[in-house]
């Protein structure tokens, strides 16, 4: 690759890639090849098209290692884009159906048994920050560039001042999607009033909530759309340096992002002058140990300096006082990947999508008792119900859901009945939950809501990084006393206690991880206070008793699967479980494909 | 700094605008309570980790409480320190706190002199209302100095910052997370396999019992009570400006004659002063100083009387070992002479006598179990207690100390000059040895003895003097991380100083780790009365020179010789190990 020296020598190389395609379009076959596709076994299906592709020797069609459309339940996923037709989605593949696929696509203009066609699976989404995700090599910084990538950065680089790109991005009404929701442009303002040099602009990529891969998605499938939001807020707030603090358990990410980095600096897109502009940015890859609490800003800065990662009090803000002392802005993966359309379609054209408080788009994971797990973008302002029962397809076993958990382990739960509530910062504050990173966590009527709170209370003990008393000892008092409660030795008086308890630590700790954690609890007490309130009564959560009902044809599935081997019956005669000898596992009721397994 | 306008509960206020809630609300007379946040020496070292929480107040408009030890006023600020949700918070972030701390004070050290205690004593508050589980740390006994119990730690790291951003020596961060989370070394290693110097400057901030001075009391007692040993003992200057304030007595009295006979009611055979050694250090330091300047040897020359900076620079500074003085410290110098000079002397085996220094310091206790401290042929000095534990056995023996008569050292190892009792501060050495070098070089009586350019509280001095025509440049640094600074400009070529003195302490002895407790926010006075009570004893002294103590003379003519000679070498001398850090 040649370093592009002037705005020029790159307009002219981005014309040159978007002429190739003009002149032979292709048909392309994207693999989703994220972590979650490549887990599922994207890598045989890839090499058995890429195989057969050689074998047919037909220049017209590319297989495109991408990253993930966020249909996880549906993994591995293949998309077909043939020139001038919709994409269409295929669901579950296989090497053999890889393989058949060619042929197919040899002599038909559309793959069969597809999931759907056209953008149907997508119909609710919006998909801002996930725009590229599946529909590009994300280790070919060409195929970004073919979508409108760092175009944005040279426009920018070539007159714009610094204070227009600020004015853009607070005019498209863009808040930090990490959780706390400040106004990204208002950041950047702060920073750019900030007098001293040096300054850093570091992405937040430390994606810790259990269950949540957005960023990660982001990463894997669409770094460069990363690393030029981040040259961009360099160049507004006069930061020359960057880091993307990463967990090391992301390491594909790490390595396209690697990739990506070393692509931008061949082309001379990272780095000194960049593009004859005079503006020189780089920045390095930080790998976080696996703390959750190094998500909160000023305890990520820390982890970058070397030093214990534990958060400091605020003021002062990072954009004052940061890194080594120097004013520091901290955006999220999803903030940043958002900042190349605003620029590229307009600050208005953003502001316009979701709500007049809540701009754009939030992406979601979905995970829990969901029939569609995975990944999903929508505009603000889209109801709860829509997005679990729409997109989601509603519980896995057809009944009502019971409630949903948003943001992660410091979210609250939100009872069913209040789905209709359209997703902003605010409506989630108000239910006791929080935005937090995007994290949905989706429950079925067999859920206990004093065993959720105690998981996440669990969680967020050991998470703690132990610096204040109200998140070191009041969690754990906390998550004592429910599991007290689950033991059957709870007393009514608990309940009050838990809530003054939980109230206190949200007011009184120190970072956002400490005043956030008692929301499972609290909201929980709120919301099924009866489920707390029979736990105390019955002594304890009675484990669910299991049997099987006329359903069953005798397949000995079930019976194969209890680690207990407490079912019997002979093959094609209904089974019985032996009570006496079951430990409540549910193994049988996961096995069983007829829904023959009851529990209660 | 422009002033601000708020409101605290109520009352009106200008403060300046970097002030936090908790300095504004001082000024009304609100005492906001703490327990992490600590102010050091005149706010050189601030603890502002806002851990503990318990000083949150109420701000309007503000979502949750802030910590008022961190917090900036802004105009306009109203802050409200005890409404029923403040009050409600910290009590029941004071019931967590309890909720993992032992409660048996009766068996604690720091029972009486524990900010957790009193706090919780006037919050009243039931220290049962949260069970659960209970940090299960094994006490650390390792190191000779300091004992430290986590079980008592309330995560205030307090110690942390006297370690780190005061001392630079770097031991104690946070190990480990959530509710086993505590401060320590790195993997919780022993502190005595850590570049530790035990200082103790840590055990002073302690708000609780976890840090203490490890205790020789016991041993003392047992040698004083075996009536096969002659127990002599010794007093470092310092602890004579301090003793009296274990017994409620006002800082900055010195109470050396009282100490004196209360040492001999404990039951001590012989009361000899650290002050005769200091004198004895002062003629072989300086003239090891007279002649590295006459000779071209290494300069500067640094102190070497500070056990716990002689750690310091062996582990941080291994390729400047050959810059300090050799000179033992006076306590050892003490120790090695008793069981050689004065055992022949007195005709007593030195196997039979027990040297028990009595210490403003931690890290003397560590010094002496140094193997290399036995040029006598025994270790020279067999036990060292603090100015604290001193004052603990005294009362034990139910010493009535405030109303003792006076009384005197025995001699001849309890007779010492001026430039001996200046030891105690800092700055004190450096101005004793001009006060010798300067009369020896010109060769001339010094009108005025009292070289006033060395003497101050500020962490780092320097001064010039001139003897016989030549300018000498000297430097004092009290706190080794203003000591780092003074070597790393050694380290790097750049140091112009001929005599650098060094105490780990701010302050020097007198704030040493061993000395009595004392409030934080008063200590900057406390050192300052400490201070003066040591020029005044100083000042009353006749003869003021260390080389003009008759008994030193003696010493040199009936046993030593030449100072800095050979027999001085071997019993008053040492060298320095290279230690690694963790």
């Amino acid at each position: 690759m040649t370093k592009l020296a002037t705005g020029v020598a790159f307009a002219e190389f981005a014309d040159a890639v978007k002429a190739a395609e003009a002149t032979a379009p292709k048909t392309r076959i994207f693999v989703g090849m994220s972590t979650c596709g490549v887990a599922s076994g994207a890598g045989p299906v890839y090499d058995a098209i890429a195989a057969e592709l050689a074998a047919s020797g037909n220049p017209a069609i590319e297989v495109v290692r991408a990253g993930c459309v966020g249909l996880c339940y549906a993994e591995p996923t293949v998309e077909v884009q043939v020139p001038g037709r919709p994409v269409v989605t295929l669901g579950g593949v296989t090497p053999a159906r890889g393989r058949e696929l060619v042929k197919e696509l040899a002599v038909a203009a559309e793959p069969a048994k597809p999931l759907s066609v056209g953008d149907a699976i997508f119909k609710k989404q919006l998909r801002i920050a996930l725009r590229n995700c599946g529909r590009i090599d994300p280790e070919k910084i060409e195929d970004y560039i073919r979508n409108g990538g760092y175009v944005q950065l040279a426009k920018i680089l070539d007159g714009m001042k610094p204070e227009e790109v600020i004015a853009t991005v607070k005019a498209s009404g863009l808040r930090g999607r990490g959780g706390a929701g400040f106004t990204t442009g208002l950041k950047w303002e702060y920073a750019r009033a900030a007098a001293a040099a040096p300054k850093y602009i570091v992405c937040n990529a430390d994606e810790g909530d259990p269950g949540a891969f957005m960023d990660r998605s982001v990463l894997e499938g669409d770094p460069h759309s990363v690393l030029e939001a981040m040259t961009v807020a360099g160049y507004a707030i006069g930061a020359r340096y960057g880091y993307i603090y990463c967990r090391a358990e992301y390491p594909l990410a790490v390595k396209r992002l690697e990739v990506a980095i070393a692509q931008s600096r061949a082309l001379g897109l990272l780095g000194e002058n960049i593009l004859g502009s005079g503006f020189a940015f780089d920045l390095e890859i930080k790998l976080g140990a696996g703390a959750f609490v190094c998500g909160e800003e000023t305890a990520l800065i820390h982890s970058i300096e070397g030093k214990r990662g534990e958060p400091t009090v605020k003021p002062p803000f990072p954009a004052e006082s940061g890194l080594w002392g120097k004013s520091t802005t901290v955006n999220n993966v999803e903030t940043l990947a958002c900042i190349q359309p605003i620029l590229e379609k307009g600050a208005a054209w953003f502001k316009a999508i979701g709500t007049p408080k809540c701009a754009g788009t939030k992406v979601f994971a979905l995970a829990g008792d969901v029939k569609n797990v995975g990944l999903a973008e929508v505009p603000m302002g889209t109801t709860i119900r829509e997005v679990l029962e729409e997109i989601g397809g509603g519980s896995r076993d057809g009944r009502p859901l019971k409630a949903v958990q948003t943001g992660g382990p410091s979210g609250g739960c939100i009872p069913a009945e209040k789905f209709d509530t359209p997703i902003e910062y605010d409506t989630l504050g108000a239910l006791g939950s929080i935005m937090g990173s995007g994290g949905l966590i989706v429950m079925g009527q067999k859920t206990s809501m004093v065993k959720i709170a105690h998981y996440y209370m669990e969680f967020s003990c050991d998470e703690s990084c132990g610096k204040c008393t109200p998140c070191r000892v009041g969690n754990r008092r906390l998550y004592e006393i429910l599991e007290r409660i689950l033991a059957g030795k709870g007393k009514p008086e608990d309940l009050p206690k838990l809530e003054e308890l939980g109230n206190v630590i949200k007011d009184t700790a120190l970072c956002g991880l400490g005043q956030t954690s008692p929301n499972p609890v609290l909201s929980t007490l709120r919301w099924f206070r009866s489920e707390y309130e029979d736990c105390i009564k019955n002594g304890g959560v009675k484990p669910p008793v299991y049997t099987v009902n006329d359903k069953c044809i005798g397949c000995r599935a079930c019976a194969k699967a209890c680690p207990v081997q407490c079912i019997e019956g002979a093959l094609k005669k209904k089974h019985v479980i032996d009570q006496s000898k079951c430990i409540h596992c549910g193994a049988c009721e996961t096995k069983c494909r007829f829904g023959a397994i009851d529990s209660e | 700094m422009p002033l601000v306008n708020i409101i605290i509960d109520g009352v009106k206020t200008q403060v300046s605008s970097d002030s936090t809630i908790l300095d504004a609300a001082r000024k009304v007379n609100i005492n906001i309570p703490t327990l992490c946040h600590l102010e050091l020496h005149n706010k050189e070292t601030v603890n502002r980790v806002a851990s503990c929480r318990i000083c949150v107040v109420e701000v309007e408009g503000r979502r949750n409480l802030a910590p008022a030890c961190s917090t900036k006023v802004q105009n306009g600020m109203v802050i409200r320190t005890h409404s029923p949700r403040v009050i409600k918070s910290r009590r029941v972030l004071m019931q967590l706190l309890l909720s993992n701390h032992p409660k048996d004070c009766l068996n604690c050290y720091a029972s009486g002199n524990c900010d957790l205690q009193t706090l919780s004593n006037d919050m009243h508050t039931d220290s049962n209302r949260f069970e659960g589980a209970h940090s299960d740390f094994m006490v650390e006994t390792s190191s000779e100095s300091i004992v430290r119990d986590l079980n008592k730690c309330i995560r205030c790291r307090r110690c942390e910052t006297a370690c780190n951003d005061m001392q630079t020596v770097g031991v104690l961060s946070g190990v480990g997370r959530g509710f086993d989370m505590v401060v320590g070394p790195a993997f919780h290693a022993p502190l005595e396999k850590t570049q530790c110097v035990f200082c103790g400057q840590c055990v002073k901030v302690c708000p609780t019992g976890a840090l203490m001075g490890k205790s020789h009391v016991e041993e003392v007692w047992n040698a004083i009570n075996d009536p096969e040993k002659v127990v002599v003992v010794q007093t470092a200057p310092a602890v004579r400006a301090a003793l009296g304030e274990e017994f409620g007595m006002e800082p900055g009295k010195c109470v050396t004659g009282r100490m004196v006979t209360g040492l001999r009611r404990l039951g001590f055979n012989h009361v000899f002063d650290t002050n005769f050694a200091a004198d004895l250090t002062i003629v072989e330091e300086a003239t090891e100083f007279i002649h590295r300047l006459k000779h071209g040897g290494r300069l500067p020359m640094l102190t070497s009387c500070c056990p716990a900076w002689v750690k310091f620079f062996e582990h941080q500074f291994q390729d400047l070992l050959d810059v300090p003085s050799t000179c033992k410290s006076p306590h050892e110098m003490f120790g090695a002479i008793t069981k050689t000079y004065w055992a022949e002397k007195m005709k007593i085996d030195p196997a039979k006598i027990v040297v028990v220094s009595i210490m403003p310091c931690l890290s003397k206790k560590y010094e002496a179990s140094r193997k290399e401290l036995s040029s006598s042929g025994h270790q020279d000095v067999d036990y060292v207690l603090s100015t604290r534990e001193l004052g603990r056995m005294l009362r034990e023996a139910g010493v009535d100390f405030q109303s003792l008569p006076d009384g005197e050292f025995d001699n001849p190892l309890g007779f010492s000059s001026g430039g001996a009792d200046i030891f105690a501060v800092s700055g004190g050495v450096c101005e004793a040895a001009l006060r010798m070098a300067a009369e020896v070089i010109s060769g001339k009586e010094l009108d005025s003895v009292d070289f006033e350019e060395v003497r101050g509280t500020k962490g780092l001095r320097h001064a010039h003097v001139e003897i016989a025509g030549m300018e000498v440049n000297v430097a004092i640094a009290c706190g080794l991380g203003h000591a780092r600074r003074l070597l790393e400009e050694v380290r790097a070529g750049k140091s112009h100083y001929h005599l650098i003195e060094i105490m780990a302490c701010p302050g020097g002895c007198i704030c040493g780790g061993g000395q009595p407790f004392v409030d934080s926010r008063e200590e900057i006075e406390v050192m300052k009365k400490r201070a003066q009570a040591i020029y005044a004893e100083d000042a009353g002294k006749e003869i003021r020179s260390s080389h003009k103590n008759p008994y030193i003379q003696e010493l040199y003519k009936e046993f030593l010789g030449e100072a800095y000679g050979e027999k001085a070498h071997k019993l008053l001398h040492t060298g320095y190990t290279s230690r690694e850090k963790l």
